[in-house]
């Protein structure tokens, strides 16, 4: 791994399989980060997302807003990106006038591959690139998706031989290729689908964009109970005999509680299995790290501030 | 002499099956659409008998390979009674599988659609359309409605069950057909593909294609009108098929299995999902609910003894360390661990409840399944898991 730590570049796109925590991961480390004293953007890609739910704010729009000291949010709309880019860098006027035609420029968008995903990525860049912030993460589209968005500018390139999209993507390649200003970030969970897919990603962006993988997130990571002699220990209170003298001692549904016990024990066996593989899917020296199952009743921004903190001790600060 | 009327037998998840030829499960992401959609299959086989397939996305290798199937390609294949027999289970019927592969599809769609032999090779080596099926107008969605309507109409199974693709957002999988139908008929579409010199531009679109042109440049517009022209001949299949899959969707044939588990987006989607399935006027079977924890976390009485354990641990060691000839600290802290545990869950399902009772409009049939405590990759597997859903 050729870039330095993780809250030290400038540009993360956090990403990983449906519903494991990318949103959560993205809000934690923005929150951190900001808690920091950097200036951070955290932008959603998803206009159905739900980002402002993760720190109990209103609804995000385009236009960033300040949500704490430090810390701004947006939501990305690749229409809005449009205009800003006609207006901002092809200084194209009459802006006004796209409204109506919206629906045929979605069309265009879609049509033409890479012209979406390249109005995501180049708004983000754009940001880094005008210094605006020290550092902004993208909440990103999942495993499906991310390799074509993170790709883009180099598809496009590849297609487009001349017009100003062309010029563009020079340098939005320039930035993404380099490991000290952009990284990736996978966020997994210790179960079978989203461990597959991660190492399937971690190879796909290694070998089809040029950004640079900074670390692999490993969230809801059960702690382990008992120790081995601890879980003999376990194993006896299971037996008939040893629920009865707990029966005896304590009184109440014994057997109830233990069985909560037991599926967390079962559940930590499982996902260490997962974890293993995971780790022996990945290359050696990539950085992986761990956040725990939190059990908490709501998952606000008290719960975004627990995974903060978490994972402000992995990264040993 | 008035008869006792019958009691109305209560609605399962069995009776729903049976009565349909089309079941199709969606949710959000990771919820447990394969898993229960294999599950409710095998139940079908199991029971009901006749022939029934299983239409699955992307499943979990070890899943794929209890089933029989490859992960690639489209082959329907049969699971062995074998597989059924090291279940200990005897099926009345027939179990078949495939998998779904969007490039594969999108393959056979062109090659089933295409005017001639020329046409067909000429798009399947254009280097715009793989780009392209691989992204626009939610292509997986469109591709697995295809191939649904495509094995319904063959009539070779008494029951299909369809597991949907992992989409941001379920609807779009509803309005895959119509917006396959909405993009072929575009105005911008039409313009494309129109010979250059009768393209009439007017006032409003002017300034669309004069930006177009500088942003993207004539000769990648021009490529992309080629591609399309290629095309064209199929346009006319394309939404005709496309209005075919709408039809059979709103079949009485049909229904929809929306599974969630209790986690709070999940569910968020799953109401939203539900709703568009009224104001779309589909058939809403059942709602299956996924991993969800044993409702004995909740037992008033279990609370009171675990947060004894918690607190009084040493104490309790003491008092049984001997008996069960254990090393009386270590053993307080396992109690201790015990009752933490308990606690830390009972949190989660405490939470999980009152989604549930927060749940507005739930269909008739709701199912739950407990969160097993491993993956489900095997026949045995999904039989245990379908046994929670089916009665
Ligand atoms: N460490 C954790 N402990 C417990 N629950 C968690 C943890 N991380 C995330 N969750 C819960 O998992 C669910 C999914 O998390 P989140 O929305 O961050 O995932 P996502 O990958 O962004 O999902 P999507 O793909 O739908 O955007 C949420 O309900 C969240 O509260
Ligand atoms: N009730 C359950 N208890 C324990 N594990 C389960 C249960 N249901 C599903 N799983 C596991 O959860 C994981 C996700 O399930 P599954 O692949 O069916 O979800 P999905 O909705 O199809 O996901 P995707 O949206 O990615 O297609 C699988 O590893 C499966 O074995
Ligand atoms: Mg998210
Ligand atoms: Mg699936």
């Amino acid at each position: 791994m050729a870039g330095p730590p993780l809250l030290d570049r400038r540009l993360l796109f956090v990403t990983g399989k449906g519903g494991v925590g990318k949103t959560t991961v993205a809000a934690a480390i923005a929150l951190l980060a900001a808690e920091r004293g950097k200036r951070t953007l955290v932008g959603e890609v998803d206009a159905k997302g739900n980002l402002a739910d993760f720190y109990e704010v209103p609804a995000t729009s385009f236009e960033p807003r300040e949500l704490f000291p430090n810390l701004w949010a947006m939501t990305m709309h690749t229409e809005d990106s449009l205009k800003e880019y006609l207006r901002l860098q092809l200084k194209i006027p009459f802006v006004a006038r796209l409204g109506p035609l919206a629906r045929t420029f979605d069309f265009v968008a879609n049509a033409a591959p890479g012209v979406k995903e390249v109005l995501v990525v180049g708004k983000f860049l754009w940001e880094v690139r005008q210094r605006h912030y020290d550092l902004v993460v993208v909440d990103a589209v999942a495993t499906g998706h991310v390799v074509a968005q993170l790709a883009a500018p180099q598809a496009l390139r590849e297609l487009v031989k001349v017009g100003l999209v062309r010029e563009q993507t020079g340098w939005m390649l320039d930035l993404l290729g380099d490991p000290a200003t952009t990284g990736a970030v996978i966020v997994a969970s210790p179960e079978e689908m989203p461990v597959n897919e991660t190492i399937e990603l971690a190879g796909r962006i290694e070998n089809e964009t040029n950004v640079d993988l900074a670390a692999v997130v490993v969230n809801r990571v059960l702690p382990e109970l008992f120790s081995r002699g601890e879980e003999e220990v376990f194993e006896r209170l299971q037996a008939p005999e040893g629920m009865a003298e707990l029966v005896g001692a304590v009184g109440g549904p014994v057997d109830v509680v233990l069985s909560a016990a037991q599926l967390a024990v079962t559940l930590r066996r499982t996902r260490a299995g997962h974890l293993t593989r995971l780790r022996e899917g990945l290359p050696s020296d990539m950085e992986l790290l761990y956040l725990p199952e939190l059990f908490t009743r709501h998952h606000g921004v008290r719960a975004t501030r627990q995974v903060a903190e978490a994972l402000g001790e992995e990264l040993g600060f | 002499m008035a008869k006792p009327r019958k009691p109305e037998a209560a609605p399962t998840l069995e009776r729903l099956f049976a009565a349909k030829e089309i079941v199709i499960h969606c949710g959000s992401g990771g919820v447990g659409k394969t898993t229960t959609a294999a599950a409710a299959a095998t139940m079908a086989a199991i029971h009901q008998g006749g022939r029934v397939l299983v239409l699955t996305v992307d499943p979990a290798r070890r899943l794929a390979n209890a089933l029989g199937i490859e992960r690639f390609g489209n082959v329907e294949t049969r699971v062995p009674d074998a597989a059924f027999a090291a279940a200990g289970v005897e099926p009345r019927g027939e179990l078949w599988a495939a998998m779904l592969d969007t490039k594969q599809g999108w393959d056979d769609l062109i090659k089933r659609h295409a005017p001639d032999e020329k046409t067909r090779d000429a798009i399947l080596a254009n280097p715009l359309y793989q780009n392209l099926m691989n992204r626009f107008v939610q292509s997986h969605d469109y591709v697995a409605m295809e191939r649904l309507y495509e094995l319904h109409s063959s009539g070779t199974y008494d029951l299909i069950v369809v597991d949907t693709p992992p989409t941001r957002n379920a609807i779009d999988f509803l309005e895959a057909p119509a917006r396959m139908a909405d993009f072929f008929s575009s105005r911008l579409l039409r313009w494309l593909t129109a010979p250059a010199r009768s393209r009439v531009v007017n006032f409003a679109s002017k300034p669309f294609y004069t930006v177009a042109d500088r942003i993207l440049g004539t000769q990648f517009l021009q490529d992309i009108s080629e591609f399309f022209l290629l095309m064209q001949g199929m346009y006319g299949g394309f939404v005709e098929r496309a209005q075919a899959v709408e039809k059979v969707l709103h079949d009485r044939r049909t229904t929809f299995v929306v599974v969630s588990t209790l986690e709070s987006a999940p569910v968020r989607e799953a109401e939203f999902f539900i709703e568009e399935l009224r104001t779309r006027k589909l058939h809403l079977g059942a709602l299956v609910l996924n991993k969800v924890l044993p409702s004995s976390l909740l037992d008033r009485k279990a609370t009171t003894t675990a947060r004894m354990l918690e607190d009084k641990a040493a104490g309790v060691a003491a008092a049984v360390a001997e008996p069960l000839q254990a090393e009386p600290e270590q053993l307080a802290r396992v109690l201790k661990e015990v009752g933490t545990s308990f606690l830390n869950f009972q949190v989660v399902a405490q939470r999980e409840a009152e989604t549930r009772a927060e749940m507005a409009a739930v269909p008739e049939v709701v199912a739950s399944v407990p969160y097993f405590d491993s993956d489900i990759y095997d026949l045995s597997g999904l039989v245990r898991l379908g046994a929670a859903i089916w009665r």
